[in-house]
């Protein structure tokens, strides 16, 4: 077919075996595909498999809240803490947020291994695009390595919803990036099983000129409010603020504090 | 859930899709253009699987950008579709198919405006108006009731926006807003976005 030749399209079974085989390179920063898998592996049945009842039982950590969202000043991120495998709680300080570097942070929902050893190798590509670049990668195209990594694994059972929250020439930058490969610019999102929870506190909320304390505010009881009703989510909510020069850590507060102080009437 | 329509007139294609990114019961993006560009005077309409819309339509607005560059000159809009198809079926039976619904309308020099229905199984038909999603069980039949071949663009809006009332008034899900545009000899045209207002 004509077309088929001179638009250089390749046939499926050669681009796979491309992606997956020899770590022949096919993307421009990536000389070495990490995991080579063998053809014929089905990653995602083998974990349907493992959280049957009555057998071998492994839980992923799913449960979480995050958000963010822009407003006149920045970019709030807040998130949850608890790390939780199945109906036990592995960690009730986990570490959501990863600072890529001053100006770019990534949140992390789903798998925790999957959220950070991807996010760790997405702040490496971002590290080398600078060095080779001379300037700091945009929030976009940061986003854009992060979801093509995902593209990569399609269908092999990532489990991975996130925020890459920074600040570049075009401003504030939010994008929402997930296990398969959806990349969404917005203004707010939330992640995790609470989500819909604290869409519900933000959405009323929210003003676009809020002050920088309402903001803090408006994150902190995004979240508290979420760990509230959902039984996967608790801990402490850590708060960054993402602002023209960089990004501040604002603060660290144990959630069943802060619901005391907000609901006084309800205990 | 998500909706897209399409109608040809006498010498141009009218096209809308709904804004709603959606991921279970939450909204996550009110603002979402579903419409990609392949070229001055062809347009790409994508639904489906998260993920995959973005990328399979990306993929091939790429190659159709790429074919124009090797060769100087552009696809026409059944080349882009028969493309566009073959692409689709070749994935449909590997491991990881792409599951998404296309419209595809076009205006072409010499064979005039075009609107190529695809499917996620690969089935391409060119239909002179067609929808998808589930709005689409309820439009089509007003399409067929008032559809002529020689609508004017007044006429097509009108159309149209009987079909995003109707959706208003029936369909059981909020499309709160509509991206509309409009293809003909002198290119793609975006028109107002359609916002149904209150309840009937």
């Amino acid at each position: 077919m004509a077309l088929f030749d001179v638009s250089g399209y390749k046939s499926h079974a050669g681009l796979r075996g491309q992606i997956l085989g020899t770590g022949v390179g096919h993307l421009v920063d990536r000389p070495n595909q990490e995991f080579a898998v063998p053809v014929g592996v089905d990653p995602s049945g083998f974990l349907k498999s493992c959280s049957r009842e009555g057998g071998v039982s492994i839980d992923l950590n799913h449960g979480t809240t995050t958000l963010a969202f822009k407003f006149r000043h920045g970019v709030i991120v807040a998130v949850d803490s608890r790390a939780s495998a199945g109906s036990y709680i592995a960690s009730k300080e986990a570490n959501k947020v990863i600072e890529i570097n001053p100006y770019l942070l990534g949140t992390m929902s789903g798998s925790a291994a999957d959220c950070q050893y991807w996010e760790r190798l997405l702040a490496k590509e971002c590290r080398l695009y600078k060095l080779r670049n001379k300037q700091r990668i945009s929030v976009s195209a940061a986003s854009k390595l992060l979801c093509n990594m995902m593209l990569g694994y399609r269908g092999m059972g990532l489990s991975m919803g996130s925020m890459i929250v920074g600040w570049d020439n075009k401003g504030p930058g939010l994008y929402y990036v997930d296990d398969n490969a959806t990349r969404l610019s917005g203004r707010m999102f939330s992640t995790g099983c609470g989500s819909s929870y604290a869409y519900g506190v933000m959405d009323s909320g929210y003003r676009e000129d809020m002050t920088v304390e309402e903001a803090y505010e408006l994150g902190r009881r995004g979240i508290t409010h979420a760990t509230h009703r959902d039984a996967y989510s608790g801990g402490v909510v850590n708060l960054y603020h993402m602002q023209e020069d960089g990004w501040i850590k604002v603060c660290k507060e144990d959630v069943s504090e802060l619901i005391h102080r907000y609901r006084k009437g309800m205990f | 859930m998500e909706y897209l329509i399409g109608i040809q007139g006498q010498d141009f294609v009218l096209v809308a899709a709904d804004n709603v990114a959606a991921h279970s019961i939450v909204k996550m993006k009110q603002d979402q253009d579903k419409m990609f560009k392949l070229s001055d005077k062809i347009l790409l309409l994508c639904v489906g699987e998260a993920g995959d819309t973005v990328q399979f339509a990306e993929y091939i607005q790429k190659n159709i950008q790429l074919y124009k560059m090797r060769n100087g000159y552009e696809l026409s809009p059944t080349a882009a579709a028969n493309f566009t198809r073959k692409n689709l079926a070749d994935y449909l039976r590997s491991r990881t198919p792409y599951h998404v619904n296309l419209l595809l309308a076009g205006f072409d020099e010499t064979d005039g405006p075009g609107l190529y229905y695809m499917d996620h199984l690969s089935a391409l038909a060119k239909a002179p108006f067609a929808a998808h999603g589930h709005g689409a069980y309820l439009t089509l039949s007003i399409l067929d009731r008032y559809y002529r071949p020689d609508l004017t663009r007044d006429e097509a809006m009108d159309l149209l926006k009987k079909c995003i009332e109707e959706l208003n008034h029936r369909f059981i899900l909020n499309l709160p807003s509509f991206s509309v545009r409009l293809i003909d000899k002198d290119g793609t045209h975006d028109l107002e976005k359609l916002i149904p207002v209150g309840a009937k």
